[in-house]
């Protein structure tokens, strides 16, 4: 039997209004399960590509399907519940008074009742972390708690993809492990968009690099990270010190599943 | 961008006061203030009376008088108006160390700083034992329109980061020895102004889509806020009630 992939786009190409096009015939297809990094250089069309995921652009050619549903005008609250985005600024994110309030907020529009929203709340609090924090407000924490609270909205509405958008910018080493932690606890199939080459590394298997508008590769990380001629082609480097034949691949880590380090 | 963040006026405390629901203190504030308004200048007693209210209110508080005081600033405009009236007013003059003033224009200025005083007492009384959230919140139940309210609560959230962005292109400025000394400098001013409405222009668009991608549709729910008991109303209802007798009482007598 041919199990339904969690994501599978084709033939994605799409012009902005004022004619630049950005996306050139992109296909990509993800299964349950599958943690990827998308990765390529500014301007890539990177996030042009993710808000293609929950219908916010509409693709000018081609189609992308989630689970199965087309992302269509007739659908898009379903793909909207399905699709969980956490994008690059928490603040832009987490716009309500509260916690609670901001992560029962994608629960409130899906039509839950009060105590349906509530245990949602709890559930992705408990998720990232943030259990104690429900009653703050979001100017209130760190820049790493918002990150993991903006992690928890899109958890709490049981989404069926997680994509999440350059999700270490502006983290400090100790809030990078902690989310690396969380989302090695999710078995959900996690697209990342990144140029955090080392935490593609970590948690990513497979990579995916767009560039100018289309798949220029499409391999293990392993394989990505340790071709020293492609990484260049596409302006990706390697930090400083950071070999990759020394860490240990997330490949090696996905089989077993590891206890949560707090 | 800084974690600490601020609560506006708030006062973090526990006391009688800011226990109360928001919406039932701002019904209290709104029916005070309207009482203290239409008061008649002429009689000081009740503006000596409501000025004692709220001192009892404060006191049970436990608001420092020294930050409710600095709110007053907000008044001076009032002020200096009040100031000229003595001067610019007609009718009968009466001799103030060697001055000519207006009678009528000195009773007018007093009682303008009295309302004025005790208006903005009042307001601070009701923003340093209230949260912003738990107001708009309040406002909400008080069935203020829907875009009003949300308006309101986004600009709440995103103060302190429109704020923050502000201080750094502050510094940003000054780390390259700008500082604003005259007419020449406005333009630059003017720039950052407009760049900061820009990035918050873009914000605003950004949260958007967020919002979209949660599947917003329209419709923001707030549960900030909770219901008054009935004792919450008896509380709330013991400054304006007090409030509205004096002023009553002020009409019969001053008729």
């Amino acid at each position: 039997m041919v199990t339904t992939p969690a994501l599978e786009v084709r033939d994605l190409a799409y012009a902005y209004p004022d004619g630049r096009q950005v996306l050139y015939g992109v296909s990509l297809t993800m299964h349950a399960g599958e943690r990827v990094a998308l990765l390529g250089p500014n301007g890539a069309g990177k996030t042009t590509l993710v808000l293609h995921l929950n219908g916010i652009l509409t693709a000018g050619h081609g189609s992308v399907t989630v689970a199965g549903l087309p992302v269509e005008r007739q659908h898009l609250q379903e793909i909207r519940r399905r699709v969980g985005i956490v994008f690059q600024d928490p603040d832009d994110q987490l716009f309500m008074p509260t916690v609670a309030e901001d992560v029962g907020f994608g629960p409130t529009n899906l039509g839950l009742d009060r105590e349906a929203v509530a245990e949602r709340v709890s559930e992705a609090l408990a998720a990232v972390g943030m259990s104690d924090h429900a009653d703050r407000a979001p100017h209130h924490l760190s820049f790493g708690q918002r990150r993991r609270v903006a992690v928890a909205t899109v958890l709490a509405m049981r989404p069926e993809l997680l994509v999440l958008d350059e999700p270490t910018s502006n983290l400090d080493p100790a809030s990078r492990r902690e989310l690396a932690d969380i989302l090695e606890t999710l078995s959900l199939p996690t697209l990342i968009v990144t140029h955090d080459l080392p935490y593609a590394w970590q948690l990513c298997p497979r990579s995916v690099l767009l560039d100018e508008g289309v798949i220029a590769a499409d391999r293990p990380t392993a394989e990505m990270l340790t071709d020293e001629e492609l990484l260049r082609a596409h302006r990706l480097e390697l930090p400083y010190g950071f070999d990759p034949t020394v860490a240990p691949p997330a490949s090696l880590q996905w089989a077993s599943v590891r206890p949560r380090r707090t | 961008m800084t974690a600490s963040g601020s609560d506006g006026l708030y006062r973090p405390g526990d006391s009688r006061i800011h226990r109360l629901p928001a919406h039932a203190k701002v019904l209290a504030v709104l029916v005070f203030v309207i009482a203290v308004v239409s008061t008649p200048g002429q009689v000081v007693a009740a503006f000596v009376a409501y000025a004692g209210l709220l001192a009892t209110v404060t006191a049970a508080s436990g608001v420092a008088v020294r930050f409710l005081a600095r709110g007053l600033v907000v008044e001076t405009p009032f002020v200096v108006f009040a100031a000229l009236l003595p001067f610019i007013a007609r009718g009968q003059q009466v001799d103030v160390l060697g001055l000519s003033l207006s009678h009528d224009g000195l009773v007018d200025a007093g009682t303008l700083l009295a309302k004025a005083t005790l208006g903005v007492w009042t307001s601070m009384l009701l923003a340093s034992t209230t949260r912003p959230q738990e107001l708009v919140a309040g406002l909400q139940r008080l069935r203020l329109p829907g875009l009003l309210v949300e308006t309101l609560s986004f600009m709440v959230r995103y103060l302190d980061v429109v704020t923050d962005d502000l201080r750094r292109m502050r510094i940003a400025r000054e780390s390259r020895a700008f500082s604003a000394r005259g007419p020449r400098h406005w333009k630059v001013l003017a720039t950052s102004a407009g760049a900061l409405f820009v990035r918050s222009y873009e914000r605003g668009e950004r949260v958007h889509l967020a919002m979209l991608s949660r599947g917003y549709a329209g419709r923001l729910v707030l549960s900030a806020d909770r219901a008054a008991t009935r004792r919450d109303w008896f509380t709330a209802a013991l400054l304006p009630a007090c409030g509205v007798a004096i002023a009553v009482a002020a009409r019969v007598g001053a008729s």
